[in-house]
């Protein structure tokens, strides 16, 4: 128990101090003036470098590999510095604009006109965030799965990181996959959703921190969902059984709402595809604005600074704790926003088997 | 629209195929293996309390067994013990009866025979006077019958000694 208190001590330190670099990333105003706008959009949203920091007017930053096919139908693939070192920022006629509609994206001049090349898929910001956090997966479970070999039931249970993983993907699995699919179905299902809610809870852990191996506001980024909740969406609806479907063909409504003018089924199907868009946009709303309302915070530091130093230094110190305070309710969401996703998932996969539900509590 | 809200085509491929990645290889190689030895741990204590239980439950079946057993024993052993005791009060009876009767049986025998003996005695006693008497009396009359007359009387003499039988 008390080594536990000092790890959240431990933890909620080194968390205080992962700010003051977070502090100097938003540093940025160039010509004393703040864009608070364009700080939290440019660190919430991707980008073809690893910013880290800028120091005395130089940007320090991880440069990322840049692959695209341009719009002549060319592949491409450089190292975002060239943007840099080229005279005016661009690069064989390629160049990143900095406002305007295509900000931060791969451009070129087309027939004079300004226009994205056909199709990026460079190793951005957002993209090498991702891979690390599949290296970091697969070390963590298969790590954890190697543990077990040549063990046998009935050897003694693990001890320490293998233990506590053990425990928590048992809570996820038996909590929420076996507890809201059922007993009989949830066998099929538990992997993906096992992945999916660490994917997840461990994109927003990383998310929260604000410098190198972590910081990309992945979770918070709507492409990311998406492919998410276009799992769920097969997941629900390629095993769904017949009780499913003609649930929502041919709903226990009262005949008129289906039969000349078919408005339950329409209202059903039209379902079937806000159920995933609804758990994409809620996953999405609650990172980036928790990211965002971080880096607000950030920013009212230096707002303030530059009306006086007394004012400055009151609303700061109100600004720093209501980070610490909203970094913690971050690290709560982080979980929270795991677990819903993966317990919406699997009551709606739930509910694609509704039928053997009701005949088991019919026996029961 | 704001940036923010058109999905990248490019991070929506990574992330489709980092996903897949992740995913399959978790699928195989992590979380079946993870929750499948955690289910065999928990079958294996289920059924070693399963088995425990049983065995406990047997435990006190024998106990009961011994004790009951033990009852019997202790029963069966007092009724060999009572029936031991009459048994043998009957034999001592039996004999006790048989003696006794063995007893009077050679007693009677003794009895018998004395009676046979005394018997064959004076059957003796009785033919020796007998003969002794017809010695002394043939002798006595050899030497009285040399007259007729003494003889005649001696004669009537006898007669009328002789009771009438």
């Amino acid at each position: 128990m008390n080594c536990l208190r000092n790890n959240i001590a431990l933890l909620l330190i080194a968390l205080s101090m992962v700010f003051v670099p977070f502090s100097a990333i938003a540093a940025e105003a160039e010509d004393g003036k703040i864009d608070v706008q364009e700080i939290v959009m440019g660190h919430t949203g991707d980008s073809h470098e690893w910013h880290i920091t800028t120091w005395g007017g130089h940007h320090i930053s991880i440069p990322l590999p840049v692959i695209f096919i341009a719009n002549d139908g060319s592949w491409h693939c450089f190292s975002s510095s060239r943007f840099h070192e080229a005279k005016g920022g661009v690069y064989n006629g390629f160049y990143i604009p900095s406002e305007g509609e295509n900000s931060g994206k791969i451009c070129e001049t087309v027939n004079g006109q300004e226009t994205k090349v056909k199709l990026d898929i460079s190793l951005t910001k957002n993209v090498l965030q991702l891979w690390i956090i599949v290296v970091l997966m697969l070390l963590i479970f298969i790590g954890c799965a190697r543990w077990y070999r040549n063990k046998k039931a009935d050897s003694d249970a693990p001890k320490g990181f293998v233990g506590f993983i053990e425990m928590f993907v048992m809570m996820v699995n038996d909590d929420i996959i076996k507890a809201c699919i059922g007993e009989k179905h949830y066998r099929r299902y538990a992997p993906y959703l096992l992945t999916a809610f660490f994917f997840i809870f461990l994109s927003n852990l990383i998310g929260l921190v604000p410098i190198f191996p972590g910081g990309a506001n992945l979770t918070g980024n709507l492409a990311v969902t998406l492919v998410l909740a276009l799992f769920t969406f097969f997941a629900i609806n390629l095993f769904g059984n017949r009780e499913y479907w003609l649930d929502i063909f041919w709903p226990k409504v009262p005949v008129w709402l289906k039969c000349p003018v078919p408005m339950m089924p329409i209202i059903e199907l039209f379902g079937i595809f806000t159920k995933p868009f609804a758990l994409m946009v809620r996953l999405f709303a609650n990172i980036f604005a928790g990211h965002a309302i971080v880096l607000s915070l950030t920013c009212v530091i230096f707002i303030t600074c530059q009306l006086g130093a007394a004012i400055g230094a009151g609303l700061s110190t109100v600004s720093v704790v209501m980070m610490i305070f909203m970094d913690c309710l971050e690290l709560l969401v982080a979980f929270i926003q795991a677990y819903v996703f993966t317990m919406l998932s699997a009551v709606f996969i739930g509910l694609a088997h509704q039928e053997e539900h009701e005949e088991k509590a019919a026996l029961s | 629209m704001p940036s923010f809200l058109t999905p990248e085509p490019g991070l929506l491929l990574w992330m489709l195929v980092a996903f897949l990645v992740v995913f399959i290889l978790l699928a195989k190689y992590g979380f079946p293996i993870i929750t499948g030895m955690v289910e065999k741990r928990k079958q294996f204590i289920d059924e070693s309390l399963a088995s425990a239980r049983e065995a406990n439950e047997k435990l006190a079946n024998i106990k009961a067994e011994c004790h009951t057993l033990l009852q019997e024993a202790q029963a069966r052993q007092s009724q060999i013990l009572k029936e031991a005791t009459l048994t043998s009060n009957q034999i001592v009876a039996e004999s006790k009866e048989k003696a006794q009767e063995e007893a009077a049986r050679i007693i009677q025998d003794a009895r018998r025979q004395i009676q046979a003996e005394t018997e064959r005695a004076q059957r003796d006693i009785r033919a020796q006077v007998a003969d002794l008497s017809i010695q002394i009396a043939g002798k006595i009359l050899a030497r009285e019958m040399q007259n007729d007359e003494e003889q005649n009387r001696w004669i009537d003499q006898v007669l009328s000694q002789i009771p009438n039988s």
